[in-house]
């Protein structure tokens, strides 16, 4: 149980201090690190506490995904010159009621451990699944059958996301020539072939 | 102390879920650090959820955290496409200039 914690704070002590990093870095490119490491050190948290399908599906799906493409956008925007201006903005009003906001919800989380705390009886750590089947085990056993509706919509909520980021990032480009198959098809050899009369030793412009 | 319970997590969750509200609120710079700053609040709500399962014993909050995951990916995706043609139209997404609609 010793290790157990040891390696509970050390794994949660690294993600405090990535998402503080995340949010107060100067550079955009270090804030996208700092979210890579945190998920890394919270997926490593998952796997530790037994949920080990949802651990490595953190690890695949945000730092091999998201997070890359968080680092695309912020390479491609060229904003990673733009430095953080905290507290030094002109119209700086809004942040005493952010510190308010956030502040309050913290407490109220805090709250809510504490009722946790104190009632022991209701859910101690005595209750965990010992069992001989896997987590993903577990998992596919309901998810595939009793949640397969939800599944599906889950599917289906990623294939909407793909096709609206390809409509909103698409654009017509002018000036780029492009191969249109029905014109190729659709062309006869009166509109496409002319016959000249080559003169001697004058020869033919052929790009007019 | 050397007990990791159930309020352990939900704490570790509290806070991450308190920095990523004040990365919102506090931001100066650009859009992109917002969406990071949400994506560490579904981070939270996966900690929540995933500890409150281990630690009754159902596996109903690990498939619940599985859809969260996936409307995470959604969100990070179409946040990302709509800075792009907002950095495409106007050629700049620090938050101080956005402000076309007053708010």
């Amino acid at each position: 149980m010793l290790v157990h914690s040891v390696f509970f704070y050390f794994f949660s002590i690294i993600a405090i201090f990535s998402s503080l990093m995340v949010i107060t870095s100067r550079n955009t490119i270090n804030s996208v690190f700092f979210l890579i490491l945190d998920f890394i050190s919270v997926g490593c948290l998952f796997i530790m506490v037994g949920a080990e399908f949802l651990g490595m599906i953190i690890l695949i799906v945000y730092v091999g995904a998201v997070a890359v493409l968080f680092l695309f956008v912020v390479m491609m925007l060229n904003v990673a010159e733009q430095k953080q201006s905290w507290f030094i903005g002109r119209k700086s009003t809004h942040i005493p009621t952010g510190l308010i906001v956030s502040v309050l919800i913290f407490l109220e989380l805090l709250v809510v451990v504490g009722g946790w705390k104190y009632k022991d009886d209701l859910m101690s750590s005595s209750t965990l699944v010992i069992s001989n089947v896997s987590n993903t085990h577990q998992l596919g056993l309901v998810m595939y059958t009793d949640y397969i509706l939800y599944f599906q919509i889950a599917g289906i909520i990623l294939l909407l996301s793909m096709i609206g980021a390809i409509l909103l990032t698409f654009r017509e480009r002018s000036g780029v020539k492009k191969q249109s198959y029905l014109k190729q098809i659709s062309r006869n050899p009166s509109s496409s072939i002319e016959l000249k009369e080559v003169k001697f030793k004058s020869g033919v412009k052929i790009d007019d | 102390m050397t007990e990791i319970g159930l309020g352990h997590y939900l704490s570790l969750g509290a806070i991450i879920f308190f920095l990523g509200v004040m990365g919102i609120f506090l931001n100066r710079k650009n859009v992109i650090v917002i969406l990071m700053s949400i994506e560490l609040i579904l981070l939270a709500v996966n900690i929540n959820l995933i500890s409150f399962s281990i630690f009754s014993g159902d596996i109903v909050g690990q498939i619940f955290t599985m859809l969260i995951l996936t409307v995470a990916a959604a969100e990070a995706a179409i946040g990302l496409a709509i800075i792009v043609i907002y950095y495409r139209n106007k050629g700049s997404i620090r938050v101080e200039d956005i402000h076309e609609m007053k708010g």
